[in-house]
């Protein structure tokens, strides 16, 4: 059984990609979205992970809770989606920068 | 060196995972960008059963990858982003930024590093008996102590039900329904106009 | 009867302000003649009521009164009152003062008769008045001060009577400004008064002196001076401006630019008195400064042997009676520093009569010759001016030091005191003043000779109407004329030689500076003084001197003329007044407004201006245009700020706290 380090390395690494497709992506807001859940994807497996070895079953309840959050929150991301791509017709990121000063 | 057949199992998952999850970030298609998250779960749910948390490893599969990333799918073919757009590559100053990720990976790997959470602190824990249910515990645990937060999460999901329904919501074009209210409502003045004309000699 | 004498005298200081009053502001509608006649009377109810105080006070020998008028603050424990001390020395100064203001007011009636600023001049006159006798009977430092003031800017008002004229307006600023140099020492020391004493009152300040004795004051690291010292140094800065002792006595010349009749007055007789009056009267305070003591002799007697020598090269004649003047101020300063007080205040009396005779005489000659004042346009004048000739003898006589005129006792007293004085700086002094005792009669009588005697100069449009002056102007030069002969004789004794002296408890000499009661061991009496004169060195020189000032101006005045070629710089040297003038001008007066062009040029345009007000416009700018960079609209690049936040703190953490 590999031990918790091994475990949390392998968040870790998942984590560090998520944030890469965060900020280094320009293709479209789909990977945005994408990146987040795997972001949230790391964070669960380190819950987990220390759920496991701290022999405590509260670590996976709180996974619970972030998997239903994360669902109801890419649900209304995919919405919003939509609906810019009913104003704008297109989901480049470069497309919006309506925010700039 | 040998290592235990889960510890081999553990790193074959491990590095299903990292695969795909640097083709997410890197695959030139959506489409093959949300394949590819789906089977990062898959292997993740593998990892997470090692981890004697089947319920959530199930979970994961069946909610996660069977609810929201077919979600993904769907808005991805209805927007026809697949042809639209196929812009590849990355953003202009794309070194520093994968300078950045890089420090910070190094540094949170680094941290989790320490003696605190090596193997003489951290050992496994013992094997539960037999008719241990994970499930049983989980629930033993959520309906009893947290099913106050239980609710809410229930209440989470119908919010987001209602916003996802009214942001997506489109006034339907060329719907023929009646609308009574309107029809009772309306005026003489909107429907009939009279109009003086003189009378002029004609056939 | 203490009190009605506190009130007598509040009343001969106050009717002169009320004659200023009256002129001032209700002489358009009553006219000239009547006004003169109240100011005039004014003053002469005050000189009379001096005359009663100084017989009470000094004949009668009544006891120093010491009343408070007024409490106008009080800080905490000192209060700072309007009060006079009536004692000797204040009664006889007032008698003086009041005697040649008010010859000089009758006087302005003929001098000042078809000037358009007639009312004026007797109003800004009784004005000084009233602050000099202010200045005189304050008993301290605070209302002293209010006086001194008062003098001061009464003098440049009445400097600058012609205002018109470009040379009038600078004399007066420079009267101001030379002075206010002198009032900053005396400020500074009032404020060294009040911090060792806790009081400005002059009785209490003397009663303690001798407590202060022994306290030091550090000036600079590793100065020390006792405060003493510090405090009569001051008094004396200030008495320096006002007594135009060297250098602060550039602006005494250039003062003949007022009318001739506040030439006698304010800087003959009574202005450039105060601060040697000033100064004898913190006699108690000055006895224990050596310092200060050998600093009075050294100045004044510098002031008075190079000043004198100045006054040989003058061609304008109330120029030649304003060096007269510095130099007799500096035979008082050395009178002071010799710790012979008595005899500077004795000098200072008979000074204010033939020195203010002079001057008023030589107003009566300038009237004459319808305002001309240069004397090589005169010559000859004995014939038209007989009376204003023999005043103008009788006071030049008196400045002479020849007996039995006053200034020979008191001039005589001085030189002697001072050559008995051990002060370091006496030895000095004693050849400086000895000297002078050649130079006056030498300048005085070159004076005397080219105006009166040799040939006639003058306008040949003029000769005909030169006629002697109204008998308003003659009056006072006739009566000024008999104190100048008699008062010498009259108050040595009791000035100086008495065993109760004349000026009292007022003066307070220490036994081993006491030179006055070493020169009484050979004092026998006024008239066998006056017949001793010829065995002195003293007398002797005043001969020479007139005999000297007759060869080379009446006998062969071509020697002269030689002597100016052969000794060339010599000349150029004192007609230039040793180059204070154009010291002050180039380094001061240049100074200070290149300064000020400095100030603005760099430190308001470019520094206050360019960096600060339109600089820190121009950064916000700048700074503002360089921050829009960073909101570019893009997510990303808000998420990679966060993550880069996330990274520093990792760092910063990870590389310890």
């Amino acid at each position: 059984m590999p031990s918790l380090i091994e475990f949390l390395t392998l968040a870790a690494i998942l984590f560090g990609l998520g944030i890469a497709g965060i900020i280094l992506n320009r293709k479209n807001i789909i990977v945005l979205l994408m990146s987040l859940e795997l972001i949230l994807l790391s964070i669960n497996t380190n819950f987990v992970a220390f759920s496991y070895f701290l022999n405590n079953v509260i670590g996976q309840v709180f996974v619970f809770f972030v998997l239903t959050v994360a669902a109801a929150e890419a649900a209304i991301g995919l919405a919003i989606l939509v609906v810019i791509y009913r104003k704008r017709h297109t989901i480049e990121v470069q497309a919006l920068d309506a925010l700039k000063g | 060196m040998m290592l235990s057949p889960l510890h081999l199992l553990f790193y074959v998952f491990a590095a299903m995972a990292v695969c795909s999850a640097i083709a997410v970030i890197t695959a030139r298609s959506p489409v093959r960008s949300v394949l590819s998250l789906i089977v990062t779960f898959f292997a993740i749910a593998g990892t997470w059963m090692m981890l004697r948390a089947e319920f959530l490893s199930l979970i994961l599969i069946l909610v996660y990858v069977g609810a929201v990333m077919t979600l993904f799918l769907f808005v991805v073919m209805m927007l026809n982003i697949d042809r639209e757009s196929r812009i590849s590559g990355f953003v202009k100053h794309v070194y520093i930024g994968l300078f950045v990720v890089l420090v910070v990976t190094g540094l949170i790997i680094n941290m989790i590093g320490t003696p605190h959470l090596s193997v003489m602190q951290m050992p496994e824990p013992p094997v539960e008996p037999a008719d241990y249910s994970n499930i049983q515990a989980l629930g033993m645990l959520l309906f009893t102590d947290y099913v106050y937060p239980f609710e809410i999460a229930g209440v989470i999901l119908l919010a987001a039900i209602i916003a996802a329904i009214t942001l997506a919501h489109r006034k339907p074009k060329n719907r023929k329904a009646q609308r009574p209210s309107a029809q009772i409502a309306v005026r003489p003045e909107d429907r009939v106009r009279l109009v003086k004309m003189p009378s002029g000699g004609g056939n | 009867m203490d009190q009605i004498l506190l009130y007598i005298a509040l009343a001969t200081a106050l009717l002169p302000l009320a004659g200023s009053l009256i002129a001032g502001l209700l002489g358009k509608k009553l006219g000239h003649t009547l006004t003169h006649r109240i100011v005039v009377s004014l003053v002469g109810i005050a000189f009379l009521l001096s005359c009663y105080l100084f017989k009470v006070m000094v004949s009668d020998g009544h006891a120093a009164i010491d009343g408070v008028f007024y409490t106008w603050a009080t800080a905490g424990v000192a209060h700072f009152d309007v009060a006079f001390l009536l004692d000797r020395l204040s009664a006889s100064m007032i008698l003086s003062v009041l005697f040649v203001s008010l010859m000089v007011h009758i006087y302005t009636i003929g001098y000042m008769a078809d000037d358009p600023g007639y009312l004026r001049f007797f109003s800004y006159v009784s004005l000084f008045t009233f602050s000099m006798l202010i200045l005189v009977l304050a008993d301290n430092f605070l209302l002293l001060f209010f006086g001194w003031e008062g003098v001061g800017l009464v003098s440049y008002l009445l400097i600058g009577f012609w205002f018109e004229r470009e040379s009038a307006a600078f004399s007066s600023l420079k009267a101001f400004l030379v002075n206010r140099i002198g009032d900053i020492g005396f400020i500074l020391a009032t404020a060294a008064v009040f911090l060792y004493f806790n009081t400005l009152n002059y009785h209490t300040v003397f009663q303690q002196v001798h407590m202060i004795t022994s306290h030091t004051v550090h000036i600079l690291p590793g100065v020390d001076v006792s405060a003493i010292t510090l405090i009569c140094v001051l008094l004396f800065i200030g008495a320096m401006g006002k007594s135009a002792q060297v250098p602060l006595h550039v602006w005494l010349p250039d003062s003949m630019e007022g009318p001739t009749p506040i030439s006698a007055l304010i800087h003959a007789a009574t202005m450039v008195t105060a601060g040697i009056y000033m100064v004898a009267r913190m006699s108690p305070l000055f006895e224990f400064s050596t310092t200060a003591l050998s600093m009075m002799l050294v100045l004044g007697a510098t002031t008075a042997f190079f000043m004198g020598l100045v006054a040989i090269t003058q061609n304008d004649i109330k120029r030649v009676i304003a060096y007269s003047t510095l130099s007799q101020l500096g035979y008082m300063a050395v009178a002071l520093g010799a710790s012979a007080y008595d005899a500077a205040i004795f000098h200072l009396m008979t000074h204010a009569f033939f020195k203010a005779l002079l001057f008023l005489a030589a107003g009566s000659v300038i009237i004459a010759l319808h305002h001309e004042q240069d004397m090589r346009k005169m010559g000859g004048l004995v014939s038209y001016l007989p009376v204003t000739y023999l005043t103008f003898m009788v006071g030049s006589l008196a400045l002479c030091a020849i007996p039995p005129f006053s200034g020979f006792y008191s001039k005589d007293t001085i030189i002697d005191a001072v050559r008995l004085s051990t002060t370091p700086g006496a030895g000095y002094a004693y050849y400086c003043v000895l000297l002078g005792a050649f130079v006056t009669p030498l300048y005085m009588f070159r004076a005397l000779f080219m105006t009166f005697h040799t040939n006639e100069r003058t306008d040949f449009s003029l000769r005909d109407h030169i006629q002697e002056s109204p008998w308003v102007v003659l009056v006072p030069l006739v009566l000024l004329a008999i104190p100048s002969l008699f008062a010498g004789q009259w108050l040595i004794s009791p000035f100086i030689y008495a065993n109760q002296k004349l000026l009292g408890d007022a003066i307070f000499v220490l036994p081993n500076h006491n030179v006055l009661n070493q020169l009484a061991a050979h004092y026998e009496g006024a008239k066998l003084m006056a017949l001793d004169a010829g065995r002195t060195l003293v007398f002797w020189l005043s001969i020479s001197g007139i005999f000297t000032a007759w060869l080379f101006t009446a006998k062969y005045p071509n020697w002269s003329v030689l002597f100016k070629e052969r000794f060339h710089w010599l000349y150029r040297m004192l007609v230039n007044k040793y180059g204070f003038d154009e010291f002050n001008q180039t380094v001061f007066v240049h100074g200070t407004q290149d300064a000020g062009h400095l100030c603005y040029e760099v430190g308001d345009v470019k520094l206050i201006d360019g960096v600060c007000v339109n600089g820190s416009g121009r950064f916000i700018r700048w700074f503002a245009q360089a921050a829009r960079l960073l909101q570019s609209g893009y997510i990303y690049h808000y998420a990679f700020a966060m993550v880069l936040g996330v990274a520093l703190m990792l760092v910063w953490y990870v590389g310890g706290f």
